[in-house]
Formats: structure tokens, C-alpha cells, sequence
């Protein structure tokens, strides 16, 4: 392998990378306060990437409008999820709420097929991601650069908010202890709202680079992203958002770099995520970030 | 004294959990400007009904704050309205910094000028949390996490605070010193509903103080009468 070919391998697998991590930091924000997997979270960046389509091809809205709109639009709903499915359930055994999460996963996945249509749509690329840039003998088209740079752009955000804001520092005392943080006069409701409407906006905004990247949507192409990003969530240390981030871009680079040097496995390719899980947890079983949590009683 | 100064009053509070009744109709009131103790062993339902009145587990009866209802509202309201609870065990958060901890009880202040005050009158009664002021909070000492948490109830400004065992898991002198912060509170005006399993201390410091023996209330009375009571010398303070 060249090393230009291997520089591209490693561009792809970055934004890659970052996608699954725009994605697993819901699954990982959700379960640091709720203790809960949101298994309908793939099925939101499903969401979030049809919203962008429709804005764009329905209502022929600029992509600078469409895919803001649509990532609001996503947030909105993965607060109304919470609300209708998630909190009535809160004071319940974990196993209600899990097996709620997987029954909205359902229900959107088959509400996506009646509204939105079985068959694949093609989902345009706005032309600046799709310039041909060439370094020397090797050419990468600029979405590729774009997904990393917006996904950078959205971590830092989020980086910020969680850590420098009022709502965020009441995030971090929730994840610790959700009692007390509303006995010392939390509105603790409000910041779980505020916590899937994050996190469901980075799905959204993961849904459509998704989408500009293997620019095809159907209703069940959140299920393989999320999935993996479950997964890369897993592997930094579920509850850990910096943890997310690396458990997402190891992923997504050894998955397209195992395949760039070992095309033979190519029809492998999605084994490997749970694989690299297996192996991981049985050395970690924390994750990578993760630390040693005593259960609750 | 008038119906006008009584802060809390609790009536024929009842508290399950499940099918065990916790709490079995308890009565009891608190004034303003008063520290008032409820005492009793392990169990007898003391950290529920602090619970009750801050709004996190369900009861049955009636708690009325400064005449108003407190049924149906919520836990953050209720500190709104002015009760601050030191909940057992400290609460504090680990992973927040101190100055983070006390931060966070200003949730729901807008008055910014007073906020700074208070976080000056937190800093002078604990010196030791400015030291500390940007270390997280669970690489504080057992006594050090008691004074955040009582600083966190101060910066809330509730105008009552519910302290949950303060003197827990605390050695002798850093539980005198917590008794000393306490009285020294309430001399600055707040009202406190202190729940104690060291009654010794607790009904020393206390205007008033009820005795609470599995679920109910066995006796009340001010804090010498019941020091010297000789039911309460033998169960409570060691013969």
C-alpha cells in the first residue's frame, strides 16, 4: 500500500470514526443519568437525516437552513420521546424502561417505513462537499474533511456546555446522584429533557453527514450506525463522554483500516466492531475510560 | 405564640414503603427562629420524614410550610420555597468541584449580588472550603464534606434547612464544631429541623425536640426537659 492510499484509508476512517462518535455520546449521555440504553437513539439519527431530506428535496430549502431545521426538529422529538415513553417509566425496574426503549425502536423504524416509504431515497450533497480535492496521486472528496471539521466543531461545543455551563454542571451532579441533585433545588426534569435534546441533536447532525457520506437514506439505516456507536460507546466507558469520542474514532479508523489491509475480510467488516468489542471488555471491562462502579443500592 | 411564626407543621404524616408503614401518623411543628430535634434509633423513621417534606417520597397526611400546602410539589420547588435539606450521608457530588457543589444550590437564584454575598458568609464559617474551593468534591475529608453540604443548604437560602444526621460517621470534635456552625446558623435567623441519632448533642442545641420510636412519636418537650428526662436518659444517652 501506498502511503498516499493509506492517508486516504485514514481520512475515511476518521470521519468514520467521528460519526459513530457524534452518535454514541447520546447513548452515553442517556445512560450517565438514566442508567438507561436508548436503543431507539440509531433509529433518531434515521430521523434526523430524513428531516434534512425533506427540508432539502421537499421543500427545496438551502442545505444552510435544512440541516439546522432539522437537527432542531430532531432534538424535538427526542425530548418528546422521553416525555411520552421514558419518563413515566422512571421510577420502575431498569428492565421496563429498556424494554420501552426497544419497542420506540420498532415503532420508528415501522413508522418510518409507512410515512417516509421502503425504498431507499437519494440524498443530495450540498456541491461544497462534494469538490474533488487531490493531494499528489491520491484524491479525497471534501465531505470527508467537512464530516471531521462540523464533528470537531460539535464536540467542542459540547465539550463547553458539559463542562463550563449551569446545565451541564447540573448534568454531571445528576449522573451522580438524581436525588439529591433535585433536593438541592435542581429542576432535575428539565435537565434530563436538556440531556436528549443534546444528545439527539448530535444524532441528528451524525444522521445527516451519515447521509452525506453513503448519501442513500431508508427507514432502518440508523440500526448499523447505531448499533457500532452503542458499541464505541461501550468501548471508552459507557456514561463518559470523552470516552464516547475515543471509543468512536478507534472504531471507525480500525474498521476501515483493517479492511484497506486486509481486503480479503472486507465481507468481515462489521464483525470487527464486535469483535474489538469482545476483546476490549474482556481485558476493560469498564471500557476505556470507564471507572469501576460500584451498583447502586 | 401566634398561628403567624409557625414555619412547618406536620400532621398525622404517614410514609410507606410498599406494605411497611414507616411513618404511622406523626405530629409535630416548628416556629420560626427555632432549632427543633427529632431523635430516635435506626429506623424509626426520622431520614423518611425529612424525605417526606422535601418532596421525595409520597405521604399521607399533611406538611403545611409557612401555611401552604406542600402536597404534589416538587422536590426543586420546595427548596424554592425556602427548605434546604442536608440529606444523610452528606450528598455531596464527587465529581463537581466545591465551589461547583455550592454553585449548584443557586439553581434557582437570580439575585446575583446576593449570591456573591452569600458565598462570602459560606467562605468565612468554612475556611477550610476556600482552600479547597476548586478540588473535587470527593477528595474532601468526612468532615469537610459535612461543612459543603451545610455550606450548599446555606447558599440555597432556605429560610429553614432539614439536616439529616450531621454528626454521622464525624469525630468528636469536628461533630462539636458542626453543632457550633449549626447554632451559629440559626442565631443568623434560619430554622432548623435537625434529625439526630446522637440525642446527647442534638437536644443540647435544640429549643424543643419529639422523641420518635417506630413510626410514632413517644414524647416531646424543650431540650433540657427531655435531657433530663429519665425515659430518654435510658433508651437515648447511655443510661
Amino acid at each position: 500500500m501506498t502511503f498516499e492510499l493509506f492517508l486516504q484509508h485514514l481520512a475515511n476512517g476518521i470521519s468514520l470514526g467521528s460519526l459513530y462518535a457524534l452518535i454514541a455520546i447520546g447513548y452515553t449521555m442517556v445512560y450517565g443519568i438514566l442508567r438507561l440504553i436508548n436503543f431507539a437513539h440509531g433509529d433518531v439519527v434515521m430521523l434526523g437525516a430524513y428531516a434534512a431530506f425533506y427540508g432539502a428535496a421537499l421543500f427545496l430549502l438551502p442545505w444552510y437552513i435544512a440541516f439546522p431545521l432539522a437537527i432542531i426538529i430532531t432534538a424535538a422529538l427526542g425530548v418528546i420521546i422521553e416525555r411520552i415513553a421514558y419518563k413515566p417509566l422512571r421510577e420502575y425496574p431498569r428492565i421496563n424502561l429498556f424494554t420501552a426503549a426497544v419497542a420506540v425502536s420498532f415503532l420508528i423504524e415501522n413508522l418510518g417505513i409507512v410515512i417516509f416509504g421502503g425504498r431507499p431515497f437519494a440524498f443530495t450533497r450540498p456541491e461544497f462537499m462534494d469538490v474533488n480535492l487531490s493531494f499528489g496521486k491520491t484524491s479525497i472528496i471534501s465531505y470527508t474533511f467537512i464530516i471531521i471539521i462540523t464533528a470537531g466543531i460539535l464536540f467542542a461545543i459540547l465539550l463547553y456546555l458539559v463542562n463550563k455551563t449551569k446545565a451541564g454542571m447540573a448534568m454531571r451532579a445528576l449522573s451522580k446522584d438524581i436525588e439529591t441533585t433535585g433536593l438541592v433545588g435542581v429542576n432535575t426534569d428539565r435537565i434530563i429533557m436538556f440531556t436528549f435534546a443534546l444528545g439527539s441533536a448530535l444524532a441528528a447532525a451524525g444522521g445527516i453527514l451519515w447521509a452525506t457520506k453513503f448519501p442513500q437514506i431508508n427507514p432502518l439505516m440508523g440500526v448499523m450506525p447505531g448499533l457500532k456507536a452503542f458499541i464505541a460507546a461501550v468501548l471508552g466507558g459507557i456514561g463518559n463522554i470523552p470516552g464516547a469520542m475515543i471509543g468512536g474514532f478507534l472504531l471507525g479508523i480500525s474498521e476501515i483500516l483493517i479492511v484497506a489491509f486486509l481486503p480479503s475480510l472486507s465481507g468481515y467488516r462489521d464483525a470487527f466492531a464486535f469483535a474489538i468489542l469482545i476483546l476490549l471488555l474482556l481485558f476493560r471491562p469498564n471500557g476505556i475510560m470507564g471507572e469501576v462502579q460500584a451498583e447502586k443500592v | 405564640m401566634s398561628q403567624s411564626d409557625l414555619v412547618l407543621e406536620v400532621k398525622d404524616l404517614t410514609i410507606f414503603y410498599g406494605n411497611i408503614k414507616a411513618v404511622k401518623g406523626i405530629s409535630f411543628t416548628v416556629r420560626e427562629g427555632e432549632i427543633v430535634t427529632l431523635i430516635g434509633a435506626n429506623g424509626a423513621g426520622k431520614s423518611s420524614t425529612l424525605r417526606a417534606i422535601s418532596g421525595i417520597v409520597p405521604w399521607g397526611g399533611e406538611i403545611n410550610y409557612r401555611g401552604k400546602s406542600l402536597r404534589g410539589i416538587p422536590a426543586d420547588r420546595i427548596v424554592a420555597m425556602g427548605v434546604a435539606q442536608v440529606p444523610e450521608g452528606r450528598g455531596i457530588f464527587g465529581n463537581l468541584t466545591v465551589l461547583e457543589n455550592l454553585k449548584l444550590a443557586t439553581w434557582q437564584r437570580k439575585d446575583k449580588a446576593e449570591v456573591s454575598k452569600d458565598f462570602e458568609r459560606v467562605f468565612t464559617i468554612f475556611p477550610r472550603l476556600k482552600e479547597r474551593i476548586s478540588q473535587p468534591g470527593g477528595t474532601l475529608s468526612g468532615g469537610e464534606q459535612q461543612m459543603l453540604a451545610v455550606g450548599r443548604a446555606l447558599m440555597s437560602r432556605g429560610s429553614m434547612v432539614l439536616l439529616d444526621e450531621p454528626s454521622m460517621g464525624l469525630a468528636p470534635v469536628l461533630v462539636q464544631e458542626i453543632f457550633r456552625v449549626i447554632t451559629e446558623v440559626n442565631a443568623g435567623g434560619t430554622t432548623v429541623l435537625l434529625v439526630e441519632q446522637n440525642a446527647n448533642m442534638a437536644l443540647r442545641h435544640a429549643h424543643r425536640g419529639y422523641v420518635l420510636e417506630t413510626g410514632t412519636i413517644s414524647m416531646s418537650g424543650s431540650g433540657p426537659d427531655l435531657l433530663g428526662e429519665p425515659r430518654v436518659k435510658e433508651a437515648y444517652l447511655g443510661g
